[in-house]
């Protein structure tokens, strides 16, 4: 069980909930800066680009320290569902994925598998599991 | 798994809110628990035991009926 000094789960938890908002937000921006900036705000220029990208793959190693702390500051009830829900998410990604890209290499579908399309899955799977499982324990 | 927390808690005037407060743990956690829809781990039980100063399983009992 996490423990916590005393009455300050709530703040606690507000706390990391809002600074994984933060990092969240940063790496969104900078994946937009890594697909837009080469056309529409330095060109051609190489350099900047590898910069977008490192600072894109930095923000993003934040961010999942930043969701570690979040999930390591919740109760055990809140572990329990977000288990629950990433449990699924995996399971859906994995099959579905793979099971879209096996449409891709055999052709049963006419245009190339894009990789955000099980980021779009996994994320809905996510939302939807997420709802259910604080059901659940309503 | 049974278990009198709402009475304690009813005892003492307490919402949800701050016997969750008291325990660390989230208000959605102990209606779950009151409710029996989550069992609490063993630290947490002894947690509820000492804030209420009882045993644990003066708190909670298991719901299978014993052997006669």
């Amino acid at each position: 069980m996490t423990t916590h000094s005393g009455s300050d789960y709530c703040e606690n938890t507000k706390r990391n909930t809002m600074r994984l908002a933060l990092w969240t937000f940063a790496w969104l921006i900078s994946m937009a800066l890594v697909n837009f900036g080469p056309t529409l705000l330095w060109g051609e220029n190489v350099t900047l680009t590898w910069v977008a990208v490192v600072v894109n793959l930095l923000f993003g190693l934040v961010m999942i320290w930043a969701n570690k702390v979040y999930l390591m500051s919740t109760d055990e009830l809140q572990q329990r569902i977000q288990l629950q829900a990433m449990g699924i998410t995996l399971g859906i990604g994995l099959v579905g994925g793979l099971a879209y890209a096996n449409l891709d290499t055999t052709n049963l579908i006419s245009g190339d598998a894009e990789i955000a399309h099980l980021v779009m899955l996994m994320g809905f799977t996510y939302i939807v599991a997420l709802i259910a499982s604080v059901r659940q324990y309503q | 798994m049974k278990n009198r927390l709402k009475v304690l808690r009813a005892e003492r005037d307490w919402t949800q809110a701050d016997l969750a407060d008291r325990l660390s743990v989230s208000r959605q956690t102990i209606n779950a628990i009151e409710k029996g829809k989550f069992d609490p781990s063993l630290p947490l039980a002894f947690k509820a035991a000492r804030l209420f100063n009882l045993r644990i399983e003066d708190i909670f009992q298991d719901d299978v009926d014993e052997p006669s």
